[in-house]
Order: C-alpha cells, then sequence, then structure tokens
C-alpha cells in the first residue's frame, strides 16, 4: 500500500517526463539542429545528453527540441540556447563533453560557456 | 529519459479512424531508426477535435498533425522525429500560419475553451497510473482524508456552486449532505455514466481517456456521506471506458488508493463497475438503481429520494461521469477557483459534445455563460458548406432547440430553461436551413416512444400518440385542430408521466412549436415542408426549358419514374417516383427541383 511519501516520489519521478506534454514557449530553448549534417557529425548523441543532463539535474523550465540545418554544415552538431529574455546564443562542434558544462554554467548558471559559440571562431 | 513524446488519440472517434494501426505504424518506424529510447508514443484520451481524426501531437515542440494516415508515418518520423523537421503539410492548417506555426492554444478551437473536467485527456495515458498521480492524481483524496472532515468537504463543494452536470442540475454539495445526514450504517456512491442520448459523447471521453479522476472523486464523495462502496453504472456499448475503468480500478486497488485503510486512515472505499445494457431509461436514478440490484431497469416513484433509501434501499448519491471530474480539482483548488468561473447560478465549466452540421464535430469545455454563438461560429468553426444556421438542439430528447434569434443568449442551466430547452447533459447539435423543424421533432419523439419502458400510461401511450400525430402532420394529412390537440397531449404527458424520461419527452415537439410554429402551419395548411425533407410533401419537377434531355436522371432512377426521348425535355411521373432525390444530384443543369 501506498503512503502520501510514496505518491509523492510517483509524483515526481513521473511529472519530469509529463513536462513535456505540454507547450512552454517560457522555458529556456535549447535547440539542437538534426538535419543530416548534424546526424552525420553526432547530433542525436549531443540531442540526447542534452535531455539526460537536464533530467539529472532536475531542471525544470527547459525544452530541449530540435531544428533542421541552419546552414553551418561544417560546424556541427550545433545547437542553439535561447534564455527567457530573448538572448540566443550558437554553441557549434559539440560534444557529449561539451554539452555537460553548457548545462551546468549555462542553462543551470546562466553564463554562456564563450569558448564553445560560433562567436569564439572569429 | 525520452527526448520527445508522441501522443496519439485513442478516444473511441479516433480509434474508429485506425488511430490503433498509427500507433503501430509509429512503434515500427521509431524502432527502424532507432529511436525507441528517445521518443516515447503514448495513447491518450480524447484531444476534442474529433472531426479531424485521427490526431497526433509531437512534443515539446507541440505539433498537432490531424487526418493522420498510416502511409504519413514513416515520413513523420523520418523528417520530424529524426532530423527535427516538422512536416507542415501534414499539420492541422489552423496552425500554420506562413512559415511560423501557431501553438494549439491560439487557435479557434481551443481558444475559448478552459479545459477542467477534460484537463487530463489528450494529456496522459489513461491506462498508466503514474501518470495520472503525476498531474496531481489522488492528492485530493489525501487532502480530503488527513486534512478535512466529512463536513469539510461537503461544505467545499457546497460553496463551490458545482451542479449536477447529468442534466438536471442540482447543487452538487446539497445531494451530499441529505445522504450524509442519513444514520451511520450502509451506504453507496454511484457512477452515472449511461449516458444515453443521442449525440451525447461527453461521460464516455472523460472515462476513456481520464478514468482515475472518477474512482478517486467517488471516493471522496464516500467519505463525505460516509460510505465504502461505489457502483459505475456504465453502458456495454463503450467497450474502450469499460476496460480503461477496470484497469484503473485494478491498479488504484495495487496501490491501495481503493481498498482498506487508504493511506493509513480508517477510511476504506471499493469501486465495483456495472454493465447496463444500453436502455435510455437506466440514466434515470431509480431506475439505474433497480437495474444494478439486478432487477429490470424501470423507475419508480420519487420520494423516498435515493439520499434516503436508495440502492438496495440504503441512503444513496448518484452523479454523473463529469460531475465527479469536477470534485478533486474543487478540494485542490478550492471553492473560489471553481466559482470563479462561469455565470451567477452556474458555476464551473461545461463539456459540450458539438454535433450536426457544424465543421468542427467534437468534444468542447467552455466556461458557464459562453455564448452559442462562440460555441457555433468560432469553437465550432460555423455551418458547413455555407449554409446557415437554423438551430440547436440541446438536452436530447428531453430537451429543446435554440433558435438563431437566441445565438447570444449566455449558456447555463436557468438560461436554457428560460427559453424552454434544457442543459441536458452536453449534447449539442447543430442544424442549418436543410433541417425540417418537424422531422428533428418526429425523431426524438421515435427515440422516445422506443426508449419508453412502459411502466406508466402517460409515457407509454402518450408518446406514441404524440409521435402519430407528428407523422400525421408529416404526411400532410394533419389539420389545426390536430396541433391543437398535440399542443394540450404535450401538457398532459408532461403532468403526469412517472418519471423523467417522459415528463421531458414532449420537450422537443413543445419547443418547436414555439419557435417554429410557420413549419408546422406550412405542413398543415399549405402541405408543403419548407426544408424540403419530409418527403411525402415533396414533388420533384424537371423544367423543360432547363432539361437538355441527357437522360442522365432517367438512367439513375431506381424505379423507372422518369421518361423522355434523347434531346427532348424528360418528365417524371409523380405516381412512380419515390423521392429519393438521386435525379436531382445526377442533374448537371439544374433542371429538377423539389417543392
Ligand atoms: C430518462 C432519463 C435519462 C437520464 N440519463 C442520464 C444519463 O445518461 N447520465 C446522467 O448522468 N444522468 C442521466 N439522467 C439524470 C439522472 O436521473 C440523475 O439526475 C443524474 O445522474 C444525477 O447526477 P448529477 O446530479 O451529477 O447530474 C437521466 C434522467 C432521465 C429522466
Amino acid at each position: 500500500m501506498k503512503s502520501l511519501a510514496d505518491l509523492e516520489e510517483i509524483r515526481e519521478n513521473t511529472k519530469f517526463q509529463l513536462n513535456l506534454r505540454h507547450e512552454s514557449p517560457d522555458n529556456i530553448q535549447i535547440r539542437v539542429g538534426l538535419a543530416s549534417c548534424g546526424i552525420a557529425a553526432g547530433a542525436r548523441e549531443v540531442l540526447n545528453k542534452f535531455v539526460d543532463e537536464i533530467a539529472k539535474k532536475n531542471l525544470e523550465n527547459v525544452t530541449v527540441t530540435t531544428m533542421g540545418c541552419i546552414g553551418l554544415c561544417s560546424d556541427e552538431p550545433v545547437a542553439e540556447v535561447e534564455t527567457q529574455n530573448g538572448e540566443k546564443t550558437t554553441y557549434i562542434k559539440l560534444t557529449p563533453e561539451k554539452v555537460v558544462r553548457i548545462v551546468d554554467e549555462h542553462i543551470a548558471g546562466n553564463k554562456p560557456v564563450a569558448e564553445y559559440t560560433l562567436g569564439s571562431k572569429a | 529519459m525520452y527526448r520527445s513524446n508522441v501522443l496519439v488519440c485513442g478516444g473511441t472517434g479516433c480509434t474508429s479512424s485506425s488511430s490503433g494501426e498509427i500507433i503501430k505504424a509509429l512503434e515500427k518506424e521509431i524502432k527502424a531508426r532507432g529511436l525507441e529510447n528517445e521518443v516515447e508514443v503514448v495513447k491518450t484520451g480524447c484531444f476534442g477535435l474529433c472531426a479531424l481524426g485521427p490526431i497526433m501531437i509531437v512534443y515539446p515542440e507541440g505539433s498537432f498533425y490531424s487526418m493522420v494516415k498510416v502511409e504519413d508515418i514513416p515520413e513523420i518520423v523520418e523528417e520530424h522525429l529524426l532530423k527535427g523537421r516538422i512536416v507542415k503539410r501534414l499539420l492541422y492548417q489552423e496552425t500554420v500560419d506562413g512559415d511560423n506555426i501557431k501553438s494549439l492554444n491560439e487557435t479557434p478551437f481551443y481558444a475559448k475553451q478552459r479545459r477542467t473536467a477534460l484537463r487530463n485527456c489528450g494529456v496522459i495515458n489513461p491506462e498508466k497510473i503514474d501518470e495520472y498521480i503525476a498531474m496531481d492524481g489522488y492528492k485530493a483524496l489525501a487532502k480530503a482524508l488527513t486534512e478535512m472532515t466529512p463536513e469539510q468537504v461537503i461544505e467545499e463543494i457546497k460553496a463551490s456552486g458545482l451542479r449536477g452536470r447529468g442534466g438536471g442540475g442540482f447543487p452538487t454539495g446539497v445531494k451530499w449532505s441529505f445522504a450524509a445526514a442519513q444514520p451511520k450504517g450502509q451506504k453507496y456512491v454511484c457512477c452515472n455514466a449511461d449516458e444515453g442520448d443521442p449525440g451525447a459523447f461527453m461521460d464516455r471521453s472523460i472515462l476513456e481517456g481520464d478514468p482515475h479522476t472518477v474512482l478517486e472523486a467517488m471516493a471522496i464523495a464516500g467519505y463525505a456521506i460516509g460510505s465504502n462502496q461505489g457502483y459505475i453504472y456504465v453502458r456495454a456499448e463503450y467497450p474502450i471506458a469499460v476496460e480503461r475503468l477496470q484497469i484503473a480500478i485494478d491498479q488504484a486497488h495495487e496501490y491501495g488508493l481503493l481498498g482498506e485503510n487508504i493511506f493509513g486512515t480508517d477510511f476504506s472505499f471499493d469501486v465495483q463497475l456495472r454493465l447496463g445494457a444500453g436502455a435510455f431509461v437506466c440514466g434515470e436514478e431509480t431506475a439505474l438503481m433497480t437495474s444494478i440490484e439486478g432487477n429490470r431497469g424501470e423507475p419508480r416513484p420519487r420520494p423516498p429520494f435515493p439520499a434516503v433509501k436508495g440502492l438496495f434501499g440504503k441512503p444513496t448519491i448518484l452523479n454523473n461521469v463529469e460531475t465527479y471530474a469536477n470534485i478533486c480539482q474543487i478540494i485542490l483548488n478550492g471553492a473560489e477557483w471553481f466559482s470563479s468561473m462561469g455565470t451567477e447560478k452556474s458555476k464551473g465549466t461545461k463539456v459540450f459534445a458539438l454535433g450536426g452540421k457544424i465543421n468542427h464535430t467534437g468534444l468542447v469545455e467552455v466556461p458557464m455563460g459562453t455564448t452559442l454563438r462562440e460555441i457555433v461560429e468560432e469553437i465550432g468553426g460555423g455551418v458547413p458548406g455555407g449554409k446557415k444556421f437554423k438551430a440547436a438542439q440541446t438536452g436530447g430528447p428531453s430537451g429543446g432547440c435554440i433558435p438563431a434569434e437566441h445565438l447570444d443568449i449566455p449558456i447555463d442551466y436557468d438560461n436554457l430553461i428560460s427559453i424552454g430547452s434544457m442543459m441536458g447533459s452536453g449534447g449539442l447539435i447543430v442544424m442549418d436551413e436543410t433541417t425540417c423543424m418537424v422531422d428533428i421533432a418526429k425523431f426524438f419523439l421515435e427515440f422516445t416512444v422506443d426508449e419508453s419502458c412502459g411502466k406508466c400510461t402517460p409515457c407509454r401511450i402518450g408518446t406514441k400518440r404524440l409521435l402519430e400525430m407528428l407523422e400525421k402532420i408529416t404526411e400532410g394529412n394533419a389539420t389545426m385542430e390536430d396541433i391543437d390537440k398535440m399542443e394540450e397531449l404535450c401538457y398532459y404527458i408532461k403532468e403526469n408521466a412517472l418519471c423523467g424520461l417522459g415528463q421531458t419527452a414532449p420537450n422537443p415537439v413543445l419547443s418547436t412549436l414555439h419557435f417554429f410554429r410557420d413549419e408546422y402551419i406550412a405542413h398543415v395548411k399549405d402541405k408543403k415542408c419548407p426544408a424540403g425533407v419530409c418527403k411525402s410533401l415533396l414533388q420533384y419537377s424537371i423544367d423543360p426549358d432547363k432539361c437538355r434531355g441527357c437522360t442522365a436522371c432517367a438512367r439513375v432512377c431506381p424505379n423507372g419514374a422518369i421518361s423522355g426521348k434523347v434531346k427532348e425535355p424528360h418528365a417524371i411521373d409523380t405516381a412512380k417516383c419515390i423521392k429519393c432525390g438521386a435525379c436531382m444530384e445526377k442533374c448537371k443543369f439544374g433542371a429538377i427541383s423539389k417543392g
């Protein structure tokens, strides 16, 4: 038989998954480029790493979604982070390791990781 | 962790347009691309837009695909789920705005809705209790059992202003307090899921999409009145609802959310299903209880009311499915939250099953007080084919019609009664100018004659005579005297029938007579059916000036009633014509008319 605490635990565990099921325009949006160029360069791993890291850290106001090719094929995998105030950061040449840092510092800590951004190329 | 959820409607409408096959195809294609650990396919309850089924929503994007075909699945999986490119061509077009994709909540169909009773329908998998729990499921029961006394529960429901959604509109909290006031002992909590009126599918959709909310609310009701046993009376013609209810009951038992000592308190509660055979009268409360007892479903006089002497002679409350679907939200959010929606005397929202001559056939939930115009023109997308709105029928065989002149009436219990209709359980059938109002009245009378249980004379014989009078009118054999007689008989039946079935059966006649008397008179005096529906009053004829003698009509006529030489005007033998209208449909020159 379930106690109130058990119920709360089920709720917490399942809620995260259900958060996916409504539109949340006010969330931080992470869009991973998933066109052929991106997939070939490992965008799937990057995408799933974002999803897993965010779940691991229990970050609720974040939506991880996908986008098509944005024309930076040689810099793939590419992802765009748009924070609640509309600021956009484009990350390039991503790897699962880089994702861990981005989630840590940018998504949770609100400080973009400058050296992974498109701007760092110049 | 899944990165994407694909929600596919598993309600009755979408299931019958093969959403089951779509789910299978999705799972196969997803597996073929190795996405099975990234994308979850979820079978949910009804999203509401039944006209556009099968329906599928992909999250987190919130892309709304409508009228999905099995053949479209590989493309959606490859493009959208694998490569992140939404397949715009297959989206619900109202959500596509040039290059932008609008949120579903901005579309006319959803913008004015307030999904309260339907909040979980189309969101959770109704066969997974964990998903229900995640949406604050069983939290209201926990709150009631651990923080509130039964009296406080009843007071909260009373204060919310919730009225029964089964048709009568009786205040739910008051009903509960009557049963609670009875001496301690065996009491019962029943749920009316008989939903028998033609065109209604609100309760069915709630049961299919969110069965646990009904179980939880019944347990709360049990706590409030001091009952440990609930029964859900659901029609066997609702197989998906029955199946999901049983799954929900089993899961709740497994978690100890039904059964002995719930949450370690001394409150115990169990729920059992009872299947009805689909008799309309069994939706009437006393007949329903008689049927649960295992007897022939016939009503009995009241008083005694069920709250005093109900099921098996014990104090019983009976509430409608949608009534229960509001309870948990009221306990969680408070009476004030609920009563902030709606009108002075009708609080909260109402679910309507939109049907008939309307573009967006489906299920909608709006705050009480929303106007009929908003429902029909905005949410419902208007009448198809550029035809004119004539009337809406609410309340099914017990209700009446609302004509175009009352389109701006805010819909609530009292306003509908004031114009001779009633809320009913929420069936809302839209009729356009091609509908004959006498024919509609006849349709509903045929239904009540069929469904009358026969126990009392006014209903058994009265409705039959009433139907005969309507037939006489539609056949062109009636006199004006017959209309007066018919009206008199209507009032006689209303006053003298034993139960609600008979007492309300004349309503469709009275309300059409009130608003469309001229149509009745046209049938009687001019022997004409203005809408061109009543066959006996129709004459098909060919305009010789327009007829080119193509012979198409003569060839399509099933009864050989049309003759004429090639390239010469044809003619219809009215004695042979069976008025099927096939010739008129076939004629390319508009030479055939009826009237
Ligand atoms: C002929 C007839 C059929 C009815 N059918 C239904 C029905 O299908 N579902 C329903 O909830 N109430 C139906 N009712 C109303 C019930 O008798 C009863 O008023 C209602 O279930 C009470 O629940 P509520 O207070 O929550 O509305 C019907 C009444 C009559 C007279």
